[in-house]
């Protein structure tokens, strides 16, 4: 059965099934409750399900980390929001040296089986902090997993899937597309958590994004496509672990590579990418792996972010580039 | 000021006025009455209290010199807070659950854990992984404060488990110092707790230094001042005194269990010795004060005491002293002969689910080492 939902309604229907399903789910976040999050993704879960599970906290991070990190010790399962990018830096101790090695600390005895949302990235003109992308810090803590939606069916399926890991996981939400709509497979999730998937196949060059880049790497694969050039979108959807065979697959096919994202480009995760793609896929590169993303600047004024931020006319430029080597 | 209460250090030298607190023992093990706390003890269960606290502080100093030996990576020792871990270690009951920082091995020891568990981090063969359910007894936390905030998530959970409210109910106890007053993260633990009412006693060990600083450079008020601003009791305890460290805390966490809320213990009480065995405490107190304080000891005090009320003689402390000196040498022997982790294990448990990424690293460095065989390296 197919429902057509936003990417904002469908987190909300996932996390409405996760609570349905075990009553150790516990939400927990600034304004979760009555308001239903500042973007409304809890919207109506505690009128639903109590204030004993969704619960409004104090307002402080660190301290909604640090709780739920305890309250998993006890075997809840909390999925905690963080209202807005910027603001998870408070917590940032709690995730990167509780959260992430707890497991390990305790040769895996204890396991923290939490979900922490991130709404992250620019292009909604908001002031300053409430549009970063900080997913390289997490992606580069060992024992974080980390992952972003970028579609609705996604987004349903990859909240569950990531409520139901006993994996602690960083979970971004691409803010600006919460109001994107598209049709939801209510009944099976079309991947597990951490694959990889061709959005739009191609074979002249691939470009390689996840969460808000999807939608601006699949305008720019249209826009190549009425100029007769293929161009291969993979969503990453993982971002860490990485599944990266797909990668490798399309780009030993394609010889080209691009990865967008908003973050920096300086040790982002194109970075990564680009060392991963050079590595297995030398003998097959007609050119260098290009990254286009945000520039070594902290995030800008809200009047200028659209020139911040990659757009589609950036995706083609580098894929031109890619071209001219 | 109140009377008793310490004044601010002016210079490097420090006056040391009884402060205002619950003592039900003298240093001169004499005991006193308070109008809200009390003992009910018997002979037996004074003389474990003795018992308890000897081989803590044996274990301890068992454990600096196996440091000095090289067989230590570095040790937190405990000593001087015997009585303050000791008479809250034994306030807990089977039910509750402790989150201790990385210096309550009295604590650890009263929980009926083997000494032995902690060891292997300041071995540097493990990270102290133990199961915190198994043992009502967290793993030690390093980074100042965090585990309060843990602590406190536990127990929101007790109350969503419906565990408090009778004479069965859980409650939590969070452990911290003077320094870790000043964390955020303790900070937050004290609204988190006040708010959502939660089952658990916050008991800090004022050991009077983090480190090198001094407690006037944490606090301008007495540290359990703070607790009324967050809305629940506080109150000072002396922390050489093990029995009135056991009678409040025995009332903070039945108070707990029966739903009454948090609430705030100042040990007060001195670190003896080096905050680790890295520090040099010379560079930055004077050997009267350390004078001062050891005639406060609160081993010498509930001897004093027990001699004093007939409750044991020479022969009954020799023989605690051998039984604690058999437990070091077997202590000894233990972390001795506690084997370095096969080095491959060091991909192990970064994940509950795993991670193919890893597992290919895994692959490749055993691979790597292999290349080695054979070669003489």
């Amino acid at each position: 059965m197919a429902e057509t939902l936003t990417i904002g309604k469908a987190l909300n229907t996932g996390l409405r099934r996760a609570m349905e399903r075990d009553p150790k789910v516990l939400i927990m976040g600034e304004d979760v409750g009555k308001l239903g999050g500042v973007f409304r993704i809890t919207d109506g879960l505690q009128k639903d399900f109590g204030d004993d599970r969704v619960i409004d906290t104090p307002l402080a991070e660190s301290g909604i980390i640090g709780t739920a990190v305890g309250l998993a010790i006890r075997g809840y399962r909390p999925v905690c929001e963080i209202q807005f990018d910027g603001f998870v830096y408070p917590a940032y101790d709690q995730i990167v040296s509780q959260v992430a090695k707890m497991h390990y600390r305790s040769k895996g005895k204890v396991s923290l089986p939490m979900v922490i949302r991130i709404p992250f990235g620019g292009g909604i003109g908001a002031v300053e902090h409430h549009s970063e992308s900080p997913e390289a810090y997490f992606a580069h803590t060992a024992g974080l997993k980390v992952v972003s939606c970028s579609n609705p069916d996604d987004a349903y399926w990859m909240i569950q899937q990531s409520i139901e890991s006993d994996d602690p996981i960083i979970f971004l939400e691409p803010k600006r597309r919460y109001w994107e709509k598209g049709q939801v497979n209510v009944d099976s999730a079309s991947l597990p958590l951490h694959n990889a998937r061709v959005t739009r196949p191609g074979r002249d060059a691939t470009v390689i994004a996840y969460g808000p880049m999807v939608r601006t790497a699949l305008d720019a694969a249209s826009a190549a496509a009425e100029e007769g050039r293929e161009i291969e979108v993979i969503d990453l959807r993982s971002l860490s672990p990485l599944d990266m065979a797909p990668v490798y697959a399309s780009v030993r096919r394609t010889g080209r590579a691009v990865v967008v994202h908003e973050a920096p480009v300086n040790l982002g995760l194109g970075s990564e990418l680009a060392a991963r793609i050079t590595e297995e896929c030398f003998y097959s590169l007609e050119s260098p792996v290009l990254r286009v993303g945000g520039f070594d600047t902290p995030y800008p004024a809200a009047r200028i972010e659209e020139e911040y931020l990659p757009d589609l006319d950036r995706v083609l430029d580098a894929v031109d580039r890619s071209f001219g080597f | 000021m109140a009377k008793g209460e310490v004044k601010a250090r002016t210079s490097g030298t420090r006056a040391a006025p009884e402060p205002a607190f619950v003592q039900l023992l003298t240093p001169e093990g004499d005991r006193v009455e308070h109008p809200d706390y009390s003992v009910d003890f018997t002979d037996e269960e004074y003389r474990s209290l003795y018992h308890d606290l000897v081989v803590v502080r044996k274990l301890d100093a068992e454990a600096t010199a196996l440091q000095r030996q090289g067989e230590l990576g570095i040790w937190a020792s405990l000593l001087g807070q015997e009585a303050a871990q000791v008479g809250s270690g034994r306030a807990l009951r089977a039910q509750d659950m402790a989150f201790p920082t990385y210096r309550e091995h009295g604590v650890l020891y009263c929980r009926g854990i083997d000494p032995i568990m902690p060891l292997g981090l300041f071995r540097g063969v493990d990270q102290g992984g133990w199961d915190p359910n198994e043992f009502k007894f967290n793993m030690y936390t390093i980074v100042i404060g965090a585990q309060t905030l843990h602590a406190t998530g536990y127990a929101m959970g007790i109350t969503k488990d419906g565990k408090v409210g009778s004479d069965d109910g859980e409650a939590v106890i969070a452990y911290f110092g003077d320094g870790a007053t000043s964390q955020g993260d303790v900070n937050e633990a004290f609204i988190w707790a006040s708010v959502f009412n939660a089952p658990m006693v916050f008991f800090c060990q004022n050991n009077q230094y983090a480190i090198s600083e001094p407690l006037e450079r944490q606090t301008r008020v007495p540290l359990y001042h703070r607790a009324s601003g967050f809305g629940f009791p506080g109150l000072r305890v002396d922390g050489n005194d093990v029995l009135a460290c056991y009678a409040v805390t025995r009332k903070a966490l039945d108070d707990a269990r029966h739903g009454q809320g948090p609430s705030l213990i100042e040990a007060y009480t001195y670190r003896m010795g080096a905050h680790t065995t890295s520090d040099d405490p010379t560079r930055y107190r004077i050997a009267s004060e350390v004078e001062a304080w050891q005639a406060k000891d609160p081993i010498k005090r509930l001897r004093a005491f027990l001699e004093k009320q007939g409750m044991a003689k020479a022969d009954y402390f020799d023989a605690i002293d051998e039984e604690a000196r058999v437990a070091a040498v077997e202590l000894r022997e233990r972390v001795l002969s506690m084997p370095d982790p096969d080095p491959m294990t060091l991909f192990e448990h970064v994940y509950p689910n795993g991670s193919p990424e890893l597992d290919q690293q895994k692959e490749q460095f055993a691979k790597y080492l292999a290349s080695f065989e054979g070669s003489g390296h």
